[in-house]
């Protein structure tokens, strides 16, 4: 559906957008993740038009479109700041877009009617629009955008005013949206939670560049940086030397050597690579386990309400790694304190192997 | 209805116009700057180049010799009341400027500091009086300061003196006084704001660590504001310098400026190149007091 | 926000200060107005009886009433005209990146910078040498001059405050540049608009440094009061002249500079 091809943007001096390719398919929820500067909203505003491109192209369905101004293409925005006009009331806010195309004035009421069924909010239509909470007014924009029929929708980080509740709540209703109605979300959003609780796929950008394109699984389990891997999630990185003599496996400092089952990726034989193990994989003993084990002191605990946090030392390591746990916890490991010892064990098919940095 | 039907009048492909403008911000820009543009050009750029040409012509006769030359300058340079017209000029602005920044500061201060809710209110009130008729405002001062004007009458009937004081009107003093008057909007409005930025945890700092409402003043509250004095310094000079209404109505035969001399070029003596190369010396006169200015604020913003 | 009395103590002084302070700015103006229903012909105290006589005077005068429609005329040209270039210039400056965009800017606004005199000498001297001859159309182009420049200065703040993302909204919804300024643009700013209006026509109402050069056969109403002046047994029909033309230009410009909300911060117009 939309294929953003070599895109460039160079604001003066300073690059917002590299050289970023992407391919968005019909029908999907598609997010662009990412910090504040990484690129993200300015790549979603050229795909609106409201910002030129220096160079690349930009197709949609089919037609280049980054010459084209934001009114001629068939894409709709929903604004951060909801941009809904003050001076208008609900019925024609959400109308707005409608007397260009000449609806007749009945066909339009029922349009409305329907949308505003749509976004739970019957019977609002006379409402002056700055009468609205943020979250209506959220959903007005929703409507506003949605009569049109646009073949993508854009949303520019829509529920970051929101507090946490309503927050949840919008992103289920968004998510169904989306299922029901088949168009192409383009989602830009900072919160990692969000991309991944709502997409199909997400793409990792950093500093204008795109990092990686992947289901929100993929980017989980199968990151392909150090980058990536941080951004999402927490995770452990340790300092390793892959071994070929004999089975593909690494030499970590401390600990010896891992087995890579499976992870050959052709690395060759004494080059330095960085091992990552998400918290949640590692399993934490009280006692010394029967299998070989990373043995260190635990320094504290984190609660977090439903699952913890431990962090633990380990001789001639910097920084603590930290363990994931969940759920109920055995008494042995509920009892352990502050410079207790422990081990840690994992599954083989747990471990990324990474580029070294 | 289908998708199609709603959206069936949307697609026209962009002609290359639009493409262009929309590819190029700067282009779209200066299309909608452009009457304004125009405008000045014809009214402000043409203009000037025109004086300045003018000023190269003399006058012979009644006809206007268009033959460039410098002679109109150089019966300036040689011509010593010349030299004491722009001295005075100079000296009148100067004072005034001085007398008014100085006058209108505290009061700039008192709305920046110490009004909270009527700021609008108050700048409205200040500013008013100067979007009056400038003419009415100066012919208001002559009715004040005349031989049988307000003030003089006021001080015989309160017996403070017992001659109208003559040298109230038509004179140096009358002419400054006016001027301040007349201008001193310019010189309130650029104080103010700078005062108004000033962030006031700097001076709660400053209480914290000792200072008394005396030095916190001059050590933070007035090295701050200097910005907007050098501004207002030069938003009341210029004018000044250009002023020839104020010293027609209220001046004596002492206290003509350059201005005047500029109107009667143009007027009664009908020696427009003349009046011209006396305009050109007056902007470069204001043009070096400007550059002179701008060092200034450069050096005052730290 | 609590404060402690002891830093923020009105400073009494300072306060006699801006009273004395506002009432000598007002003072001279507010003479014209006391003595315009002074009874005696001549303008010193004591004041001799009250009359409304000098303001009936004025509805006879022909030349007067002529120079009075002229001003309105050329006022009310000059604020539209003002108005119609400034709003896009406005626009432009507040929304655009150009190249040499500071440069042409102060270009712009040079007039607020340039004495009058030298704005109208320079102007004259053009026209004269293109063989145009002076009229109230001279004087209307002398006004948009300076005006121009203060109509930017009085729109550029509303301008840059107001929420971009409106007019974003407006075109992404299908609606081309010139109708999302009627439909959007227009009315969110129509109070800075008339400000813009207001002020520009009393600007040019009231001027007289540039009229002065730039008059021909008809005059505008300052240029009828000066020549009035010469005439001291006009003086008080002067005064009833000018006190009204005080009082209109009070009201015109309060209506404006509370439209266009000068020292009130920007508003963000849609709520987050």
């Amino acid at each position: 559906m939309i294929s953003i091809r070599n895109v460039s943007k160079t604001f003066g001096r300073v690059q917002a957008v590299r050289d970023v390719s992407l391919d968005i398919r019909a029908g999907e929820f598609f997010s662009l993740l990412g910090a504040s500067g990484s690129g993200k909203t300015t790549l979603l505003r050229m795909l609106a038009g409201f910002e030129g491109v220096t160079s690349g192209t930009i197709l949609i369905d089919g037609q280049e479109m980054q010459d084209s101004p934001p009114h001629l293409r068939p894409v709709n925005m929903v604004f951060q700041n909801y941009a809904i006009f003050p001076h208008l009331n609900v019925r024609d806010n959400i109308a707005y877009g409608l007397r260009r195309l000449s609806v007749p004035s009945a066909k339009q009421a029922e349009m409305v009617d329907e949308m505003l069924e749509m976004i739970a909010l019957p019977g609002y239509g006379d409402r002056r629009a700055t009468q609205l909470s943020g979250g209506q007014m959220q959903r007005v924009a929703l409507a506003r955008a949605l009569i049109l029929k646009p073949k993508v929708l854009l949303l520019d980080e829509p529920l970051g005013a929101l507090d946490k509740q309503l927050r949840e709540q919008m992103q289920l209703e968004l998510r169904a949206l989306q299922k029901k109605l088949g168009i192409t979300f383009v989602l830009v959003t900072h919160d990692q939670e969000e991309a991944l609780t709502l997409s199909d796929r997400i793409a990792v950008m950093s500093q204008g560049a795109v990092l990686q394109v992947d289901t929100p699984a993929g980017l989980y389990e199968r990151p392909r940086n150090k980058a990536i891997a941080s951004f999402i999630g927490n995770m452990n990185f340790f300092d390793a030397t892959v071994s070929r003599m004999g089975p593909p496996a690494v030499d970590i400092p401390g600990f010896g050597r891992m087995m890579l089952n499976g992870h050959d990726n052709g690395r060759p034989d004494g080059s330095a690579a960085l091992v990552a193990i998400r918290p949640e994989k590692l399993t934490l003993h009280a006692a010394p386990p029967a299998m070989a084990a990373l043995k260190g002191v635990l320094q504290t605990r984190q609660y977090l309400g439903g699952r913890e946090m431990l962090h633990v030392g380990i001789a001639g390591r910097a920084a603590p790694i930290a363990v994931a746990l969940q759920g109920d916890q055995d008494e042995a490991t509920a009892s352990l304190s502050q410079g207790h010892p422990v081990w840690l064990t994992w599954k083989d098919d747990a471990l990324l192997v990474l580029d070294a940095e | 209805m289908t998708a199609t039907d709603v959206r069936a009048g949307r697609r026209t492909r962009p002609g290359a116009l639009t493409r262009f403008l929309h590819r190029h911000e700067g282009w779209r820009g200066y299309l909608l700057l452009a009457p304004a543009l125009i405008l000045m050009a014809a009214a402000i750029l043409f203009p000037l180049g025109m004086t300045l040409t003018m000023s190269t012509w003399s006058l012979s006769g009644y006809d206007i010799d268009q033959t460039p030359g410098v002679g109109n300058y150089a019966a300036m340079a040689e011509n010593p009341m010349f030299r004491v017209l722009i001295l005075r000029t100079l000296t009148i602005s100067l004072t005034c400027t001085l007398f008014t920044v100085i006058l209108v500061y505290p009061m700039a201060y008192f709305v920046a500091f110490h009004t909270y809710r009527n700021k609008a209110l108050w700048l409205i009130i200040l500013t008013l009086p100067f979007w009056t008729s400038y003419l009415l405002r100066v012919f208001a001062w002559k009715v004040v300061l005349g031989y049988e004007g307000v003030l003089n009458t006021g001080l015989l009937s309160l017996g403070i003196v017992f001659e109208p004081v003559a040298a109230l009107l038509y004179s140096q003093t009358a002419v400054t006084i006016v001027l301040a008057h007349s201008w001193a909007a310019f010189a309130i409005l650029p104080i103010y704001v700078s005062l108004e930025k000033i962030n006031r945890t700097y001076l709660e700092a400053a209480a914290d660590l000792g200072d008394g409402p005396a030095r916190r003043f001059w050590r933070i509250t007035f090295p701050l504001s200097l910005p907007g004095v050098v501004a207002a310094f030069i938003l009341m000079f210029v004018p000044t310098m250009g002023e020839y209404i104020t010293p027609l109505m209220v001046g004596g035969p002492d206290s003509m400026m350059i201005g005047n001399l500029v109107q009667t070029m143009f007027g009664p003596m009908n020696n427009w190149p003349a009046g011209a190369a006396l305009a050109v010396v007056m902007m470069v006169t204001i043009a070096l007091a400007g550059l002179v200015f701008i060092v200034l604020n450069k050096l005052v913003q730290r | 926000m609590a404060r402690y009395a002891g830093f923020h103590r009105p400073n009494r002084p300072l306060a006699v200060y801006a009273a004395v302070f506002s009432i000598i700015l007002y003072l001279p103006i507010l003479f014209i107005p006391i003595f315009s229903f002074n009874s005696g012909v001549y303008v010193k105290f004591p004041l001799e009886g009250f009359t409304f006589n000098w303001y009936w005077d004025l509805f006879q005068r022909e030349p007067l009433l002529q120079a009075l429609w002229n001003s309105v005329r050329v006022a009310c040209f000059v604020s539209v005209l003002s108005t119609l270039i400034a709003i896009p210039a406005a626009l432009a400056i507040a929304r655009y990146r150009m190249p040499g965009k500071t440069p042409a800017v102060s270009f712009i606004m040079l007039p607020l910078v340039l004495p009058g005199l030298i704005m109208g000498v320079a102007l004259l001297t053009l026209l004269n040498r293109m063989g145009v001859t002076l009229s109230l159309v001279t004087v209307t182009i002398g006004h948009m001059v300076i005006c121009l420049p203060y109509a930017i200065s009085v729109l550029l703040p509303r301008f840059i405050g107001f929420n971009r993302s409106l007019e974003e909204a407006s075109a992404d919804l299908g609606e081309p540049p010139l109708r999302t300024f009627w439909r959007v643009t227009l009315p969110c700013n129509m109070p800075g608009i008339l400000a813009c209006l207001l002020m520009t026509f009393t600007i040019s109402f009231d001027e007289f440094f540039m009229a002065f050069f730039l008059s021909g056969a008809q005059s505008t109403l300052p240029m009828y009061i000066w020549g009035q002046l010469r005439f001291p047994q006009d003086f008080p029909s002067l005064l009833a002249l000018s006190t009204l033309i005080i009082l209109f230009s009070f009201v015109l410009i309060f209506a404006s500079l509370r439209l266009a909300k000068i020292g009130q911060p920007a508003q963000q117009e849609t709520g987050r």
